[in-house]
């Protein structure tokens, strides 16, 4: 203990651990839903640490990026597993992510006072899709070619500036090796650190409010509110205790932890099936045409880009004006991010909120599903038809709930978490 | 401009690469990635009738012998026709400058073929080359129109023509399209020529993804591992969560 003395009098690691991990105060009805924020942490350490070793055996090049590859997967010992394990867990990232931010939205998780905390959030998405694009062009297969093509040249949209802004992006009049070699250099440092650093600050905003949980109700009550017989029963930091009674907590640590374990050990599971069974996903997380090398000059029959974009972009393929197009696509993040501000209403979990909020949640979910697998597949009339309806109901959603929510009808609150 | 450029680059594009598009159904090729004797064979036939225009510049000799279960020396002696020793790569003996001239396109490198097409694709093309005077080599095929290459593989298959039977049909007879049948000239039997077609498709999924079986075999003790890890985590949890009320 005497080391742990000489440590805690030159940097205050018992005392941030009790804080943050041992004496931390986590709601005790956390669900499934609530897994995922730890598994995002496993999956963003899980593509940093495998991406490194990528990287030793990568050649970021026109030339030689492509053999590189195949030389990781071929003549590199486990090699082809760093690989499958980074390209799964690129795709396992958004599965988690998009599962994390629906909680949020089922829960009211944004609401007062964590509209910074989902501001954060937010922020990790589009890095995280940043991320996720750049990396897609590193292989450079067909697919690497043409999908960063495509997305690219959205930007040639934006008035006057557009034609400029797609060459300054690219370094080059088309895609080429400076392309690949600037987005290799975003890819492996510049965003992780911007991802770091928000993951971060999301964790500090998140403890610094609390999380909320599946009720939706406060664990911490105002001080001496409560009858001492009636608040939880562990040791919380004195942060925590000497501001707020605190009510039907658990310390985070060792309750949360042996229990995200269990959780944590059945996404690996489903994750190793995946990279063992089912690496390409059938084609959902490799595409089959990435496995021709990039060539400028034959253009692939149908690009679609990665799973994780295709609700996006069926936005921006419903819209016929591109520009409207391409203002809607980042439009349809714009207003997930500024929906603490839209939301009015005076309950946070769905448990407690009107019919018409839960049938309102639940056709944006299903119209998001939709689109998403509109965007993988050919435009055809019938599909740009359902694309179009699927995206007003996208819109519609957020739009609903600020006129809504203002005098929505909502459950009695309970004062305490129910289960 | 930049759409401009981009025309100018799509009327380069050669036909026969436009017209790999093919809807229609496709056989299903039963094969088995621990079958070695069927790759050998596949081996065979790809490095006696494909690479000396086909390369497989990511895929090295010596681990396909390995992989294989054939003897280096026996490799080195009856497999291998380029490079400089079984450590190299299988590089195609045409001539790289010459064969876009010859063929309209240098022949692709199939490394990965399965990959991108899968292997029903490829046994079906294998086996759908049929004759068409209208053709500069004298053929076409189903499933790839106005493919771009010779039908190499005529000697085993014999001459393959489009059959069409006179059937009755809606109480008329008619001419109609029966398939695909070999003249029967070849040095293999139809049974024997689908055979040798599932071996070459056997290699090739093989050689888009030479790690499979190790994939396979190396699963089973992550997700074993991790099945005992599972239960020891949850009697874990349910230890601790005992005191949670």
């Amino acid at each position: 203990m005497s080391l742990m003395n000489w440590i805690d009098k030159r940097i205050p690691f018992s005392n941030t651990m009790k804080l943050h991990v041992t004496e931390y105060p986590a709601p005790k009805n956390f669900n499934f839903w609530y897994l995922m924020g730890s598994l995002a942490i496993v999956v963003l350490v899980n593509q940093i640490v495998t991406g490194i070793w990528l990287t030793m055996s990568y050649n970021p090049s026109a030339e030689g990026a492509f053999a590189s590859v195949e030389y990781i997967m071929r003549d590199v010992e486990y090699g082809w597993l760093l690989r499958y394990m980074h390209s799964t867990g690129a795709s396992a990232f958004f599965v988690v992510v998009y599962l994390h931010m629906f909680r949020g939205l089922m829960y009211g998780s944004y609401q007062k006072p964590r509209e910074l905390l989902w501001i954060f959030g937010m922020l990790i998405f589009l890095v995280l899709m940043a991320e996720a694009f750049m990396g897609y062009l590193l292989p450079w297969g067909q697919m690497s070619y043409w999908g960063a093509q495509v997305i690219i040249s959205l930007f040639g949209a934006i008035p006057i500036i557009g034609d400029d802004l797609t060459t300054w992006i690219r370094g080059d009049y088309v895609i080429s090796g400076a392309t690949l070699n600037r987005f290799f250099a975003l890819h492996v440092i510049a965003l992780p650190l911007v991802l770091v650093i928000l993951v971060f600050l999301h964790l500090i905003a998140l403890h610094e409010v609390g999380s909320n949980n599946p009720d939706g109700i406060d664990i911490k009550k105002p001080k001496g509110s409560v009858p001492e017989e009636e608040q939880a029963k562990f040791k919380f930091h004195e942060r925590y205790t000497s501001k707020y009674d605190i009510v039907d907590a658990i310390p985070f640590h060792p309750y949360y932890t042996v229990k995200d374990i269990v959780g944590l050990v059945v996404f690996l599971i489903l994750c190793s099936l995946v990279i063992f069974y089912a690496p390409t996903m059938g084609g959902f997380f490799l595409e089959p045409p990435n496995f021709q090398a990039a060539d400028p000059m034959v253009t692939p029959e149908h690009i679609a880009p990665v799973w994780y974009f295709t609700p996006f972009y069926a936005i921006l393929r419903a819209v016929p004006d591109k520009l409207t197009g391409v203002i809607l696509m980042f439009g349809a993040i714009v207003m997930l991010a500024l929906i603490p501000w839209l939301d009015r209403a005076k309950a946070r979990s769905v448990r407690y909120r009107s019919t018409l909020h839960k049938v309102n949640l639940t056709q944006f979910a299903i119209s998001f599903v939709i689109l998403g697998y509109l965007g993988a597949m050919p435009a055809t009339d019938l599909y740009t038809f359902i694309a179009r309806v699927c995206t007003i109901l996208y819109f519609g959603f957020f739009i609903a709930l600020f006129f809504y929510s203002k005098n929505e009808k909502i459950k009695p609150l309970p004062e305490r978490l129910t289960k | 401009m930049m759409k401009r450029f981009l025309m100018a680059l799509a009327l380069l594009i050669p036909a026969t690469v436009l017209a790999a598009g093919y809807s229609g159904p496709l056989d299903k090729a039963n094969i088995d990635q621990s079958d070695k004797a069927s790759l050998q064979r596949g081996a065979q036939i790809y490095m006696n009738y494909c690479l000396g225009c086909h390369s497989m510049e990511y895929q090295r000799y010596q681990r396909t012998f390995e992989d294989l279960g054939i003897p280096v020396d026996l490799g080195e002696e009856f497999l291998q026709f380029t490079g400089d020793g079984p450590g190299s790569h299988k590089f195609s003996a045409i001539d790289r400058d010459s064969a876009p001239e010859w063929f309209g396109l240098a022949p692709p490198d199939l490394t990965m073929v399965a990959r991108v097409r899968g292997a029903d694709w490829l046994y079906t093309f294998f086996r759908s080359f049929y004759v068409d005077d209208s053709r500069p080599f004298g053929v076409n095929n189903e499933v790839f129109d106005n493919v771009g290459m010779p039908w190499v593989l005529e000697e085993m298959q014999g001459v393959p023509r489009k059959t069409y039977e006179r059937r009755m049909v809606d109480g008329e007879m008619r001419e109609v399209y029966v398939g695909i049948k070999s003249d029967g000239t070849g040095r293999l039997s139809e049974e024997e020529f689908d055979q040798a077609m599932l071996d070459l498709t056997n290699f090739l999924v093989y050689t888009g993804e030479p790690m499979i079986l190790e994939r396979q075999r190396l699963g089973m003790f992550v997700i074993g591992f991790l099945l005992v890890l599972l239960v020891l985590s949850i009697l874990l949890k349910k230890e601790y969560w005992r005191d949670v009320k």
